[in-house]
């Protein structure tokens, strides 16, 4: 593949859409940046950022176990990450917001203890299937150039199953999130609500998997859902912010990685955590602007 | 192998598995003390995030070629120093430690295109084994060194419990009555980092929580006595490792690291088993005061 | 009779903003004082400045003959907070001990190798669980306490170095009506057997009038010290929270506070 950067914006775009496999990688990735963002934002809101990451590499080893037993490895991912998250959330206290962190220190182990115990699994089908050791870093960092046309169907399905049932819950899992209690009395269910969020977002972590690899996926959950929740405290227009910036930061990387040769999980990252730290600058810029117009 | 006794000694003869319990125990020991800490303080997420940490430290050194080793630490102590400044008393914010961990991860597959493309004798088996460990393909030097550390860091740790543990249950307190509070908490993120590179050493980057967090859960599931929980916890590591050693020594087809990984999954789901069972018997018995 | 406390026209500033200032007041040995006032006057505050965490911004302050901060040794704190976490899993008696030697560097001798140190302070320890009548339930998880069974074992945690000084911010707090009138007691007991001076930060006065020596009035950036005959009527308190508050006496002749005090936070 000869690519050259020519700098002409128009020619840059028209050579990067003449490969059918980067029309696929933006095809996919655009789906998983809406999913990742919308469902991200409600990760971040409920402090689940460490289930999420668990639920994210929960995929590795499914697909390393589906290569293994020569199925496609997109099964792997959706049941490994489904059954991950029902397990999370069967364990006690698993499926509330903020699980994963702060003084629940046992639950945060345990979580933990999940997610060693799934790469230990996925190392271990690695290493009995031998010839696909290459593989490993695909499965772990992403690849753009691994997405066939079938993929970006079963994409597409599962991010507008996952998007409508977001929407179906969006208004008590808001609920729940903020004031789980004071929920609880309005008659709103919390635990299957937690656990029915918990399946959503292992199924946006195994779609966005197949794009940007097991290990680098949580910086598309976590990092445009965070730039929106420093750039505004309104849920709704946070929400689409988040999706916004996780589509803008999927795009861009992938042109970046297409003409580079530095892979696409570092370029998303990368861009993903830059924009969180403008947006962080910009908050703290606003805010002792905030305070001289006080004082003034 | 039909002979355990006689297996066993066999498998203590080789050098490999002598270099391998030299290290892995002084590490599993170091895991666990230090983990006991970690869930303690429920700085578990902080602790995934200085694993990730090692790991793209690990992969800067290799593409910059010089030792893996100064990488690894260099990385993760510097790291796990700036979370505990962030976070003043309490750890960082799980969605800042998170953003930032995703960024660190991506600098590590970054290094790791540099250094498979620079590299004259580019191979995946290095960046394999940070990933993953390969405390079985540890050489006697490296094996020495990693204990000497390790002997040094839980010594460290053992200076710091005390005043540590009081900060960790009642910061507020502990602060009113001297102890360094503010100092404390990026001091004990430092040592956490310093153990995950270690950890890398043996069991690898990813893996870290196999000795990090299923023994202290293990430990605080079977005592509510702090210093008790706090050694078997360290315990409870090592004979993880241990195990894990003898059984991927008896069937090679397993990776040594998930052998461990499974072994410590596996007594922390029978701990959880046992407490939870003999519930009623456990919560008679803890009644009357004991000091 | 020796001042436990003495401030000298102290003021404090937090974040540049000063949060009261002019204040002078002492306190006597064993003196029970309760600190009083609408939210946001800076009761924590100085509760935090007599420790020597917040700075004077102006004036002078002693504490037991000494610069605040100097001698924290010899005071007892239990700070404002909500509860343990459900799954602490370290038990009460574990918590007590921190109070004794928690900042000490190093991890504590086991057992018998302790020797004659070690037993003086399991003893010591065994000694202020029955002082607060914790002795039940000091073997439990703290997590797994109640509400009123965490806040005695933290008072037995502030007690255990022999303090001269109890400082308490809202003990009471979140507790229901009974424990609140037997940990107001067992700090009443507290205070008369062992000659301690307490300095208590209360949200709502009732459970503890009957026992005060003292009472500091926090309102409109300075205090009011005095009696509670004197501070505790209908005109000063109206005065001081600036909303209409009755002082009643009951049958047994005890003052009665009514009128929420607190339900209108002031904000400045």
């Amino acid at each position: 593949m000869s690519v050259d950067l020519t700098w002409d914006l128009v020619a840059d775009v028209r050579q990067l859409l003449s490969y059918h496999f980067m029309l696929n990688a933006l095809r996919a990735g655009t789906i998983v940046a809406v999913v990742c963002g919308a469902i991200g934002y409600f990760m971040v809101l409920r402090r689940q950022s460490f289930v999420g990451h668990t639920l994210a590499v929960i995929g590795f080893p499914g697909a390393a176990g589906a290569i293994w037993l020569g199925v496609s490895s997109g099964f792997g991912y959706y049941g490994f990450c489904i059954a991950g998250a029902l397990v999370i959330a069967a364990l006690p206290g698993g499926g509330r917001a903020g699980s994963g962190l702060g003084g629940a220190g046992e639950e945060s182990a345990v979580v933990g203890t999940v997610q060693g115990f799934a790469l230990a699994c996925g190392f271990l089908f690695v290493s009995l299937y031998k010839g696909f050791l290459s593989g490993l870093n695909n499965l772990l960092f992403g690849t753009i150039t691994g997405v066939a046309d079938h993929q970006v169907i079963t994409l597409l399905i599962a991010g507008v199953l996952c998007l409508a049932v977001l929407v179906a819950i969006a208004r008590p899992l808001l609920f729940v999130s903020v004031d789980p209690d004071v929920a609880r009395a309005s008659g709103v269910p919390v635990r299957l609500v937690g656990t029915v969020y918990l399946v959503l977002l292992g199924t946006a972590a195994a779609g966005a998997s197949q794009i940007t690899g097991s290990l680098l996926v949580f910086a598309l959950l976590v990092a445009p859902a965070a730039t929106a929740s420093r750039l505004t405290a309104r849920p709704y227009l946070g929400l689409g912010l988040s999706v916004l910036i996780a589509v803008l930061v999927t795009w861009l990387g992938e042109a970046f990685a297409f003409f580079s040769p530095y892979p696409i999980g570092f370029w998303v990252t990368t861009l993903a955590f830059g924009a969180y730290l403008l947006a962080t600058g910009y908050g703290l810029l606003r805010e002792r602007l905030g305070r001289r117009l006080v004082t003034a | 192998m039909s002979d355990p006794i006689t297996g066993l000694a066999h498998m203590l003869g080789q050098p490999f598995i002598q270099h391998a319990l030299v290290a892995g125990t002084s590490i599993a020991l170091l895991s666990g003390l230090v983990g006991y800490f970690v869930v303690l303080r429920g700085q578990v997420f902080a602790g995934d995030a200085l694993s990730h940490v090692a790991y793209a430290g690990a992969l800067a050194a290799l593409a910059a070629g010089v030792d893996l080793r100064f990488g690894l630490f260099a990385a993760t102590i510097a790291v796990g120093l700036v979370l505990g400044l962030l976070g003043g008393r309490r750890a960082a914010d799980d969605v800042v430690i998170g953003t930032a961990f995703a960024w660190v991860l991506g600098l590590g597959v970054f290094f790791l295109a540099i250094y498979t493309t620079h590299s004259a004798t580019g191979n995946s088996a290095a960046n394999v084994n940070v990933l993953f460990g390969s405390i079985l393909g540890i050489s006697a030097s490296a094996a020495s060194t990693a204990a000497w550390i390790a002997v040094g860091l839980i010594a460290l740790l053992l200076v710091l419990a005390r005043p540590l543990l009081f900060a960790s249950l009642d910061p507020d307190v502990a602060r009113a009555s001297g102890v360094p509070v503010r100092l404390l908490g990026p001091l004990f993120l430092a040592i956490v980092g310093a153990t995950a590179a270690e950890a890398s050493q043996a069991i690898g980057a990813l893996l870290l929580f196999g000795l990090l967090a299923a023994p202290p859960a293990a430990a605080q599931r079977l005592t509510d006595r702090p210093w008790r929980g706090f050694v078997l916890s360290g315990l409870l590591s090592v004979l993880c490792l241990w195990i894990g050693v003898c059984v991927a020594y008896a069937a090679p087809k397993l990776p040594v690291s998930f052998t461990i990984m499974t072994t410590s999954t596996v007594l922390y789901a029978g701990v959880v088993l046992v407490t939870t069972v003999r519930w009623p018997a456990f919560s008679r018995r803890g009644g009357a005061a004991r000091p | 009779m020796s001042a436990v406390l003495e401030l000298d026209r102290a003021a404090v500033a937090v974040a540049g903003r000063t949060i009261w200032s002019g204040v002078s007041l002492q306190v006597q040995a064993g003196e029970f004082v309760a600190i009083l006032g609408p939210n946001g006057v800076g009761k924590s505050t100085l509760l935090k400045a007599v420790l020597g965490l917040t700075p004077l911004s102006g004036g002078a302050m002693t504490v037991l003959g000494d610069r605040p901060g100097h001698v924290n040794g010899r005071i007892g704190y239990l700070p404002q907070r909500r509860a343990f976490d459900p799954n602490t899993r370290v038990r009460g008696v574990d918590i007590v001990r921190l109070g004794l030697d928690g900042d000490r560097w190093g991890v504590p001798l086991p057992g018998r190798l302790a020797g004659s140190a070690g037993r003086r302070a399991r003893e010591r320890v065994e000694e202020v669980i029955a002082l607060v009548g914790a002795g039940a339930y000091a073997g439990r998880p703290i997590g797994q306490c109640s509400g009123g069974e965490q806040q005695r074992l933290l008072i037995a945690q502030a007690l255990i170095r022999g303090p001269e000084l109890l400082v308490l911010d809202e003990p009471l707090d979140s507790l229901d009506v009974t424990n609140q009138a037997s940990v107001s007691a067992l700090i009443r007991d507290v205070c008369r057997s062992q000659n301690v001076a307490v300095l208590l930060v209360a949200h709502d006065v009732n459970p503890i009038l009957p026992y005060l020596d003292q009472v500091i009035y926090l309102a409109h950036g300075g205090a009011v010290m005095g009696p509670p005959e004197e501070v505790i009527t209908a005109d000063t308190l109206t005065m001081l929270y600036g909303t209409p508050i009755d002082v009643l006496r009951d049958r047994a002749g005890r003052l009665v506070v009514v009128g929420q005090p607190d339900a209108h936070a002031e904000h400045r």
